[in-house]
């Protein structure tokens, strides 16, 4: 970012955002919008109680456990059709509409399947998540060069070695993008699917907090949940990084 | 009368056809053990196919390819492949790379990798063995590919134009320690290329596949005395009188 000509590092462009903040929350400019001090105390205060504390356990582990299906469903999915072509004609529409699709809309779908509770908080992640990570491991097979397939088929490899030892690995790169994605996409699902359920979760707490007009721990709660997406974000693109040196050096 | 000479492959009647294009048309071809072959002929005349045919890779329409008298029809051990792009892990090292044959087969690491190991040095590549195949030059990936074929310990190595990739002055140095390796390897090489000079300077027996629909045009057996200087041979007489013949005879096929 540059300001009249000055290149302004990241946190210094940040920095300028949370005084802007501050100035604007203390001149009681916007509704609802109180100054960031107050809401980085109501965060250190937020974090202390035990309602946040197993809010936050109860999120981690709706996202984790919806993360942990659609990776284990969504990579073998995404293998079959790169490599059936059956599977591929019969998938293959679905998977692309759904990954495009407006899910939030579905979620109430999924209140009325799995009931008010964290069941529908992990079927939202799954829904969010699975498309992109299936979409991704696909393209990543389809790419395989067919000599070392070849190569595998010459020396012996069973069906099993053949995917265990060529085929996740070649499509690696690719499935860890589809995941980095995915994650993204998960998150948007746990905070949907909160907020819609509102009795689970950081979605009863902002609930709580909306209705009472606690607005400084609304935005910290707010906060937090930028910074956790961001969090995971930055963990799996490093994970990508040690395996970019042979995704950008495949022949 | 001479002794009966002893063929490992027996290409009978081989045809195969990709939807409307006929690649290959009726092959009938032996192979002698311990002998250098290679198969020559233009681009698209059907010699990858038949080579992938003899490996078990692609099926033919009509035909059968026996080994050693038993008719195959998959990869088995006793044929090892050297792919035109190397077909290398780019995710494993030389020596996983290398070692990756006898993985397959259940052989345990230690051991798997001491042969690896034997072979890595025996194609010049020793010192390389933690090396990722992109920190490879082309020429040192294809002696990784070589390397592999060698240490399962196949009797027939199926080359695709193995020196196609690599750049001509890795390649003259690739083909002469290929003459030194075949010396000191008692194994039967199918070769493929589209180079004359590459055929004669390498190889046994030549065998010239014609355009499309391949068929074998003519069998030549290039006597060219390979145990000297390997740089005498591309000024020996019957290497460069060779090397006119078939030029000759291809020289109607060329646009
Ligand atoms: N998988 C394939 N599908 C369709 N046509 C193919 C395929 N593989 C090879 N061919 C065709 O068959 C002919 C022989 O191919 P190939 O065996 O690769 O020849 P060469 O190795 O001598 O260049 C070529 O005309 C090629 O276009
Ligand atoms: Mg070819």
């Amino acid at each position: 970012m540059t300001l009249f000509g000055y290149r302004i590092p990241m946190m210094a462009s940040l920095l300028v955002w949370c005084v802007l903040w501050e100035i604007v929350g203390r001149l009681d400019l916007v509704f609802l919008l109180p100054p960031l001090s107050e809401v980085l105390s109501a965060a250190v205060g937020l974090v202390q109680t035990p309602s946040w504390q197993s809010a936050t356990v109860t999120t981690l582990r709706a996202f984790f456990t919806g993360m942990v299906l659609s990776i284990v469903i969504g990579v073998p999915l995404g293998i079959l059709m790169g490599r059936v072509k059956i599977a591929d004609d019969l998938l293959g529409m679905w998977v692309n509409i759904f990954s495009s699709a407006p899910l939030s809309a579905l979620v109430p779908v999924l209140m009325i399947l799995f009931g008010f509770g964290e069941r529908t908080i992990v079927a939202a992640v799954f829904l969010f998540a699975i498309w992109i990570i299936v979409l991704d491991t696909r393209a990543g097979v389809r790419h395989i060069s067919p000599s070392l397939i070849e190569m595998a088929r010459s020396y012996g490899a069973s069906r099993r070695a053949l995917y265990l030892k060529i085929i996740l690995w070649a499509a690696l790169p690719e499935i860890l993008a589809g995941i980095r994605l995915g994650l993204i996409r998960g998150v948007k699902g746990v905070v949907i699917g909160q907020l819609l359920v509102a009795i689970v979760g950081y979605g009863a707490l902002f609930e709580t907090f909306s209705r009472n007009f606690r607005m400084a721990e609304f935005w910290a709660l707010t906060i937090i949940l930028f910074a956790f997406a961001l969090l995971i974000a930055e963990l799996i693109e490093r994970a990508e990084a040690k395996v970019e040196y042979y995704a950008g050096a495949r022949q | 009368m001479p002794a009966p000479i002893d063929q490992i492959v027996a290409v009978r009647g081989i045809s195969k056809s990709y939807g409307s294009t006929e690649a290959l048309r009726g092959i009938d071809l032996d192979f002698p053990r311990g002998k250098l072959t290679s198969l020559l002929g233009p681009s698209g005349c059907g010699k990858t196919t038949l080579l992938k045919i003899i490996a078990g890779l692609i099926k033919a329409d009509a035909g059968t390819i026996a080994i050693d008298g038993k008719v195959v029809s998959a990869p088995g051990p006793e044929r090892a492949f050297v792919f035109q792009d190397f077909a290398l892990m780019p995710w494993a090292t030389a020596l996983r790379n290398v070692a990756f044959g006898l993985e397959l087969r259940g052989k345990a690491k230690a051991e798997r990798e001491d042969i690896a190991r034997h072979y890595i040095a025996e194609v010049g590549l020793a010192g390389f063995e933690g090396k990722y195949p992109h920190q490879l030059s082309g020429g040192m990936r294809q002696r990784v590919g070589l390397a592999r074929a060698l240490s399962v310990d196949a009797d027939v190595l199926l080359l695709d134009e193995p020196f196609s990739a690599v750049d001509e002055q890795n390649r003259r140095k690739f083909q002469e320690d290929l003459i030194r390796l075949r010396s000191n390897q008692n194994k039967t090489f199918i070769f493929v290329t589209h180079s004359i000079e590459e055929a004669v300077y390498i190889s046994d027996r030549i065998v010239l596949l014609s355009p499309r629909p391949g068929r074998v045009s003519q069998i030549i057996e290039p006597e060219i005395d390979r145990s000297g200087d390997p740089d005498l041979i591309h000024r020996d007489k019957h290497y460069l009188d060779t090397v006119q013949e078939i030029w000759q005879g291809l020289k109607q096929y060329a646009e």
